[in-house]
């Protein structure tokens, strides 16, 4: 393993580390279910990318071994975090979770009343 | 487009048994020999050339990346400031998209995108409704990127 090589997969592993930190303290910070939810579906998501994409160069590196799975992985990850993030905050809406209250608008509040008039 | 693919790999198969060698060398040559074909002949196909769709996800993918890293920038400037000043809301979205397939791209997207995630979607497929984590510069910027997907999303699912 070289010098750059190496300097390459710690600083990848560093930086998904720090994002999953800052995920983490979002969570912790922000106000509400959704704001939360920028947070943890953003930054998760690349800090995980970040931590598969270091492992898969590190055993490129040290053992000349392709890991197709972190591939995968990094690909499947890709795909399905926004439609989880999409799908927790859909379902508090329809539960009736309340949004923080200095939110400043709501357009999905009058979203039944609309689609009644649209079918008129 | 499938069409043209599938012309191709046949032109390929049709370039190793001229050959009588069949490695993926062989294939790969010959691959390359029938686009060649294809290009010259592509006023005869009804479609585009489909390297051009080709082209086209590969445009959106590199969007997402790039889209992904800024988002993750914003989410940290907006977490470590010492004091809190967001003003979160949800707004409609009109979207021109039709098939099923573009809209849960194109929300997708949106959620990956700075300071936007999609709560819901209309029953008719026309409206998105997204939640942003700071409605007051944010509203205008966002429509801009998203004009953006969806003609880079467009350009993609476009038949002729």
């Amino acid at each position: 393993m070289t010098v750059t090589s190496e300097v390459f997969i710690a600083v990848l592993l560093l930086i998904g580390a720090f994002l999953s930190l800052v995920a983490a303290f979002g969570l912790i910070r922000l106000p509400d279910v959704y704001t939360r939810n920028h947070a943890a579906s953003k930054s998760a998501t690349l800090g995980v990318m970040c931590i598969l994409l270091a492992t898969f160069f590190y055993f490129l590196a040290a053992d000349g071994f392709f890991s197709s799975r972190l591939l995968l992985g990094i690909a499947f990850f890709f795909i399905t975090a926004p439609v989880a993030g999409h799908l927790i905050s859909r379902a508090a809406y329809n539960s009736g979770v309340k949004m923080w209250d200095q939110s400043v608008r709501d357009d999905l509040k009058d979203k039944a009343k609309k689609e009644a008039a649209s079918k008129r | 487009m499938a069409f043209q693919i599938l012309l191709n790999v046949f032109l390929a198969f049709l370039w190793m048994f001229l050959q009588v060698s069949f490695s993926a060398q062989t294939f790969i040559i010959g691959y390359l020999l029938g686009l060649l074909v294809m290009l010259g002949m592509r006023r005869f196909f009804k479609g585009r050339f489909y390297l051009h769709r080709v082209w086209a996800v590969t445009y959106l993918f590199l969007l997402f990346l790039k889209e992904l890293i800024k988002a993750n920038i914003d989410v940290l400037k907006l977490v470590l400031r010492p004091k809190l000043n967001i003003r979160p809301g949800i707004f409609a979205f009109q979207t021109e998209l039709e098939t099923d397939w573009e809209v849960t791209l194109l929300s997708n997207l949106i959620t990956l995108t700075p300071g936007t995630l999609v709560v819901d979607v209309s029953d008719d497929n026309k409206t998105l409704y997204i939640h942003a984590i700071d409605i007051g510069d944010v509203a205008e910027a966002v429509e801009d990127i998203k004009n953006s997907f969806e003609k880079a999303i467009m350009e993609v699912s476009r038949h002729d």
